[in-house]
């Protein structure tokens, strides 16, 4: 059919503004080291590692104090989001420190593209640390070729790699959070954590990463392990939000550690949730708009892919008898129907009200909305769909947090407290 | 006994009861001191005679309490919760205003407790801020509130913005009675749309906190707005104590403890070290000493009553201070004031004038007067003086008196900071803050105030402050709560003093210039303004651009000093027309307030009516209010657009329509308005359009606002759906598009999140919109046929076919073509009219729905007015070619925005304005990369803030500097011609 609407640009040529800026030269990779921010301490830590055996030299920053969000504030735009100016600051901080070579050293962030200006962060940090950091390219990890050239190539084994370990780690934090609030002796979740880290890092060196259902089921038997209280009950309180300060200790002041301290038990959505919710939105503009392309049968492919690896863990997890079980992501895609479309794209888009359904309908009916001060995506799918998720479940118990570099702590811990005093209200 | 200790952010509230009979109440405001002055009141609370107590702490510093003292903690809206419960059960909803926060408490239909978020105004602290810029404490201004006539429209999110609204009344002489009446009603909005947020207040509410107990012109505005009756609106006695009384409720599953105990556990408590803190400003007096000695270059004081030959005067009427100065042929002063004008400039400079008359001998005479500054109009017309200079301008001048070299000026005021480049004489680019990011001075004066100190003595404990706590840079709300923070952790009140002085200049230097290097700033920087006085300031300047600069010892009456010098080079006659002696001693006015009958507008003006009979309007959008002509609209694109848009619907009613369908037109509407209106006419449909924007508009729709923070766009929207409600349409259509049409110009083609989904947030706030009154399907448009299906299926129920739907859309696309290639055409008219008439063509870069009014506020119309013609974006962008950007380039009608500057690039008479709705995240990318596009080829670059505020006198100084810029450029020859 023959589009109604197809503007020939009236441009005769193309003018540049552009700025040479370094790229990144992956055939060199061995000879850089290559500085990446921490936004999941152990997915992250991970990952490192079996990059490193792909020859990238990963070194994640978790530097974690006021200096960093300093930086960022002097080289970021005032009204940029957050996490860029928390990731730009972690960025500078170290290339200030002198502990790199200037000339074989990268940064590397990952990229999700779509509509929200986070798809911008790469333009950002690199005209950030330019003037200062000449030599430094700043690479994209994506699974979409959006920069080109200048980011890590991710053949389809490394992009199995992500997809497992992100599962393995998830199922890590998923089954720590479940264990801390309820450990008998202090400290043993830890313990376990790190065991559990170490064994999935062997099975990355040493061979048999793919075997999930072996993997997980070590993981969930680790944390079964620990020796439990089960004569208390703790509010159970789950995160959603924006994907930097929904996980980045730097991002939301430490939050989970904060609502352990609180006696609550932090409930916070696997990774994997994200990631297939990117993969569904491929799917779903094909359907909604009719597009056409090779693409689209392929990321169909990956999507069962994923979610045979979620159906597995499930069970897993339900046949443990200690630990609740993910979502089904199938199961948020129908909550989300019900609140909003899932046409809505950018950002965390229908993710976020999906997550609090799924929280509310389950025995989690107090949640902590996190989104970097002015959000765009999150005035809509964040606070916007408060309402409609409260009237859907009248006993959800939801506050919404603004995370930024001047909102200060007290205020944030307060209004948390006040969704915890309700949360304990509501339990007795 | 129960004992409830509530610790606030500026009060400390201590209540003792039995569980029902209160023995004792206590109010006290603490001053940072929360230590000292709860350890009194509890030995208050001892001299009672009772000895055991449960306790229990609430309060938003009360949890520092709490932590560190290791007594027991309730959250305070808890507290409140439990006390309603016990002594007002049929509270149906209670609003508690604090010092910082605000809270609602939903009782009855759903028990719902919330508090303000991070970015809120509205409460007590804010009341207090705007007393101090009323220059009159809280219980005046209550009494003052009672007797307004009139209610001004006053931004209510927060204090800074408000600020921005209440200044320019004051200058305009609007009355203080009206003036606080406005405020109390501003907090009322935001209580109702900021906390509410959808969910209406009705049945029996209970008001709560010191503000509400002590003001009766608040309980009035909210209980007006509320529409309340007396039997609905309950005022405890106790309101001022409630959330101690509550906690003392609270307390009663506590262990019992000794008052002594309690006392000691609390005298003894541990601070915390968890703050940051940083260096003393100064370490030593010795350090102090030779500080001062490095500073203040003065000029040369003669005495005015042994002067004879020609005086000029400059008059700096600024936002919170009045500036008089008088120099001599020779450029020395001989008369000099600087003094708080009170929102009373007026009286002020008459006051000085006539001081000066008395001084001045026979020998001398005022030979030229010029104003400058905020006041600038109302000053100048009514002492007729020869000049009104840009405030800009008024400050080069002077700077350059003291360093011929001057590179870089920086200038921070009571309200604003100012900073521009110099570069080839003449002011490069000029930097004010954003409405968001002030705070600047008069913070300081208003902290001061709190902990009951005057400016000067509050800045002088920082000097030497050993530990001075770092507070973030960013707006005075977020800085008021990171006081807070401090004041939790113990940090002293010199610590706090010396932090803010660090504020300010870290505000100045990261948010306003920007700087991303020191070196930018230029080698040779004057500093001035009244809050450069303030050594610590100074100080913490220098620390952070590492140089030495030079702080004039008039910095304070820089402005004045340089309008003196503008009126000695400019002034030509013998005398100067300002008012004689005597004409200064017969000088009266009244000032009344009116609503301009011009147009459909009806815009809220003042109305100064001097004695010689003369009257000076401001508060007009537009030059009709004044009682002049309007400025020709031929050359302004924003008008045209405006015309355009408004033919868009069919002329004729639709014969037998299937239905009426609202199209809200606000956000993407305002782009697609001619493809809808086209389509649904065409299907047989009737277009009706919302009700133009307005400030009412706004209110019609605020109880559905989600988020306070989102752009004001968005916010209006919500009134643009209650007005079609209203209109009883039979349904409103809205889509969703993730992307916009292809230009072509970009890698890609989104829209923003906001325009994108804002339909998902309209339905989930309004309780009137359903899925049947309310369409909104999600489409591409550049795809036809799922576009053509989704279309059809959105509309089944009116039974429309899939032809009928292609053939519509066919005939919206062709009305969207026809739309574009008038903007293309009438802005090729525009441009190559400006050249003709010679006149500087201001590309005025937005969105689509800039072309509004109600968010423009009329800046289109201020710039014709000023003799320059007007392009949109998308006007600018039709006439060039396709660029490349640093940024990912993939929004539709931000890839209009880079191609705009390349516009004004290739093109010597344009220059960039940018309009920037506050809150938009995006053109937090786009500004940046049009600035730097813009300096690489040595233009110009300014951008323009909007908001809810409506006060052009701010956006007026920034274009006059940009045009004084121009203008001495040219004379330059810096830019080509």
């Amino acid at each position: 059919m023959k589009k109604f609407h197809d503007k020939k640009t009236t441009a005769t040529a193309t003018v540049d503004y552009r700025n040479r800026y370094p790229k990144w030269n992956d055939e060199k990779k061995r000879e850089w080291t290559i500085l990446a921010p921490n936004m999941l301490p152990w997915h992250f830590d991970v990952i490192k590692d079996f990059l490193a055996d792909e020859g990238y030299n990963i070194e994640i920053l978790t530097k974690n104090d006021r200096t960093v969000i300093d930086e960022g504030l002097k080289h970021v735009h005032n009204d940029t989001c957050y996490p860029c100016m928390c990731v730009t600051g972690q960025f500078i901080d170290a290339l200030k420190s002198g502990k790199y070579d200037l000339n074989h050293t990268a940064l590397i962030i990952t990229q999700s593209g779509g509509g929200c200006r986070a798809s911008n962060y790469i333009p950002l940090i690199t005209k950030a640390i330019h003037q200062q950091f000449p030599t430094v390219p700043v690479m994209s990890l994506n699974f979409a070729g959006l920069e080109g050239d200048n980011q890590m190539k991710v053949g389809l084994s490394l992009l199995a790699k992500f997809a497992y370990s992100i599962a393995y780690c998830d199922t890590v934090m998923w089954c720590y959070n479940q264990t801390k609030p309820y450990e008998l002796v202090e400290g043993s979740a830890d313990a376990m954590r790190d065991k559990a880290q170490e064994f999935i890092k062997s099975k990355f060196k040493q061979g048999g990463y793919t075997n999930h259902r072996r993997i997980n089921q070590y993981v969930i038997d680790l944390f079964k392990s620990v020796p439990r209280d089960t004569t208390v009950k703790k509010p159970k309180v789950g995160i959603v939000g924006e994907i930097y300060v929904k996980y980045a200790p730097l991002g939301n002041n430490n939050l989970e550690k904060f609502l352990l301290d609180e006696g609550c038990e932090p409930v916070v959505p696997p990774l994997l949730d994200f990631i297939l919710y990117c993969i569904v939105n491929v799917i779903n503009d094909r359907k909604l708009y009719g597009y056409k392309g090779i693409k689209y049968p392929v990321y169909k492919v990956v999507y069962k892919f994923i979610r045979k690896i979620q159906k597995t863990v499930i069970k897993q997890l339900t046949d443990s008898g200690v630990f609740a079980p993910v979502h089904d992501f199938e199961h948020l895609r129908r909550l989300a129907d019900v609140v909003i479309n899932q046409g809505v794209k950018m950002g965390e888009g229908w993710l976020i009200p999906a997550e609090m359904a799924a929280f509310a309908s389950t025995d989690t009916p107090n949640i902590i909305c996190t989104q970097p001060f002015g959000c765009l995506p999150n005035h809509i799918v964040g606070k916007g769909m408060v309402r409609t998720i409260k009237n859907l479940y009248p006993d959800s118990n939801i506050v919404a947090v603004d995370y930024d570099s001047s909102a200060s702590r007290v205020n944030q811990e307060n209004r948390i407290k006040l969704m915890i005093s309700i949360a304990k209200k509501n339990q007795t | 006994m129960l004992l409830g200790i509530d610790v606030g952010s500026t009060t400390v509230k201590v209540c003792v009861t039995d569980g029902n009979e209160i023995f004792y109440k206590s109010y006290v405001r603490h001053y940072s001191k929360v230590k000292e002055i709860l350890s009194a009141e509890l030995d208050k609370v001892k001299q009672l005679g009772f000895n055991r107590f449960k306790v229990c702490v609430t309060g938003s510093a009360g949890l520092g309490v709490s932590q560190n003292a290791g007594l027991p903690f309730t959250q305070e809206v808890q507290a409140a919760f439990t006390a309603i419960k016990k002594y007002y059960p049929s509270t149906d909803v209670a609003i508690e205003l604090g010092g910082e926060d605000a809270k609602i408490i939903f009782v009855t239909g759903g028990t719902e407790e919330r508090m303000n978020g991070s970015c809120a105004g509205g409460t007590g602290a804010f009341i207090d801020q705007m007393a101090t810029l009323l220059g009159i404490d809280v219980a005046e201004m209550d009494r003052l509130a009672l007797k307004a006539e009139k209610v001004y429209p006053i931004a209510s999110r927060c204090g800074v913005f408000a600020k921005s609204d209440i200044q320019p009344l004051l200058n305009q002489g609007a009355k203080k009675e009206d003036i606080a009446a406005s405020i109390f009603q501003a907090v009322v909005d935001q209580t109702v749309s900021g906390l509410a947020q959808g969910r209406r207040i009705k049945g029996n509410v209970l008001f709560l906190g010191g503000p509400l107990y002590y003001l009766k012109g608040l309980r009035k505005a909210f209980v007006g707005t509320l529409k309340l009756d007396e039997n609905s609106a309950i005022f405890p006695e106790t309101a001022p104590n409630f959330m101690s009384i509550g906690a003392a409720l609270s307390a009663e599953i506590n262990r019992e403890q000794d008052i002594d105990e309690i006392i000691s556990k609390i005298k003894n408590s541990k601070v915390t070290d968890s703050i940051i803190t940083s260096e003393p400003l100064f370490k030593s007096q010795k350090e102090y000493d030779e500080f001062l000695a490095a500073h203040d270059m003065d000029v040369p004081r003669v005495e005015l009553s042994g002067y004879t030959g020609a005086a000029y005067l400059g008059i700096d009427s600024g936002s919170t201070t009045t500036k008089l100065v008088l120099i001599s042929e020779d450029g020395a002063i001989l008369f000099s004031s600087y003094s708080d004008n009170n929102g009373r400039p007026l009286d002020l400079v008459v006051r000085e004038l006539k001081k000066i008359y008395e001084l001045l001998p026979s020998g001398a005479c005022i030979k030229g007067c010029c104003v400058t500054g905020y006041g600038e109009d109302l000053i100048k017309s009514a002492l007729h003086a020869d000049f009104g200079v840009v405030e800009t301008v008024a400050h080069f001048k002077a700077a350059l008196y003291f360093n011929p070299d001057v590179d870089f000026i920086i200038d921070i005021g009571g309200q604003d900071i100012k900073c521009f480049k110099i570069k080839n004489k003449a002011i490069d680019s000029i930097m004010l803050n954003e409405a968001c990011s002030s705070g600047c001075g008069s913070f300081i004066q208003t902290f001061a105030r709190a902990m009951n100190m005057d400016v000067a003595g509050f800045s002088r404990l920082g000097l030497f402050a050993r530990h001075p706590v770092e507070l973030g840079s960013r707006c005075t709300v977020f800085m008021n709560s990171a006081v807070k923070q401090a004041q939790k952790e113990g940090a002293s009140v010199e610590d706090i003093s010396a932090g803010l002085s660090t504020s300010i200049v870290k505000n100045a230097v990261y948010k306003v210039i920007r700087a991303t290097s020191i070196d930018q700033l230029g080698d040779n920087i004057v500093v001035q303004g009244g809050t450069f006085l303030n050594d610590a300031v100074l100080r913490a300047f220098e620390r952070e651009v590492g140089k030495k600069v030079i702080r004039p010892a008039i910095s304070g009456l820089m402005g004045a000093f340089g309008a003196a010098l503008y009126a000695k080079e400019n002034a030509v006659s013998e005398r100067s027309s300002v008012l004689t002696e005597q004409e200064v001693k017969d000088f009266s006015y009244t000032a009344r307030s009116a609503n301009c009958g011009g147009c459909t507008s009806r815009c809220d003006i003042n109305i100064v009516t001097f004695s010689d009979g003369k009257k000076h309007v401001s508060g007009n959008k537009c030059e009709r209010g004044a009682g002049l002509k309007p400025s020709s609209s031929d050359l302004d694109m924003y008008a045209y657009k405006q015309r355009l848009l408004a033919d868009c619907l069919p002329k004729e009613p639709i014969k037998n329509p299937k239905a009426t369908v609202g199209l809200p037109l606000q956000l993407g509407m305002y782009e697609q308005l001619p493809l809808w209106a086209t389509f649904f006419a065409r299907l047989g449909f009737q277009p009706v359009l919302s009700d133009p924007s307005s400030r009412d508009l706004y209110f019609l729709g605020q109880h559905t606002v989600a988020s306070d923070t989102i752009c004001y766009p968005a916010k209006l929207m919500h009134g643009h759906i209650e007005s079609l409600l209203d209109k009883g349409v039979d349904f409103i259509f809205l889509p969703c598009e993730s992307y916009n049409l292809d230009e072509h110009a970009s890698v890609n083609h989104y829209n923003c999140p906001v325009v994108a989904y804002y339909s998902e947030s309209l339905l989930a706030n309004n309780e009137r919109l359903t899925h049947d009154n309310f369409i909104m399907p999600y489409v591409d448009l550049n795809m036809t046929s799922s576009t053509v299906k989704n279309l059809t299926k959105s509309l089944s129920r009116y039974g429309v076919k899939q032809g009928e739907v292609k053939k519509a859309l066919q005939a919206g696309f062709e009305a969207l073509e026809e739309f574009h290639a008038a903007i293309r055409d009438r802005a090729q008219y525009i441009l190559s009219e400006s050249q003709r008439q010679n006149k500087p063509l201001i590309v005025l870069a937005g969105r689509p729905y800039h072309v509004d009014a109600e968010i423009n506020h009329g800046i289109n119309k201020l710039l014709t007015s000023l003799g320059l013609a007007v392009l949109t974006e998308d006007g600018a962008a039709a006439l060039t070619d396709n660029v490349l950007v640093n940024v990912i380039n993939q929004w539709t009608y931000h890839a209009r925005l880079y191609k705009a500057a390349n516009f004004v690039c290739t093109h010597p008479c344009a220059h960039m304005v940018q309009l920037v709705s506050f809150g938009c995240g995006i053109d937090a990318v786009t500004t940046d990369e049009i600035r730097s596009i813009m300096e690489k080829n040595d233009e110009l670059y300014t951008q323009i803030k909007i908001d809810e505020i409506n006060n052009l006198g701010v956006v007026k100084i920034r274009l006059r500097s940009m045009l004084a810029a121009i203008e001495e450029a040219q004379k330059a020859g810096s830019k080509r011609n």
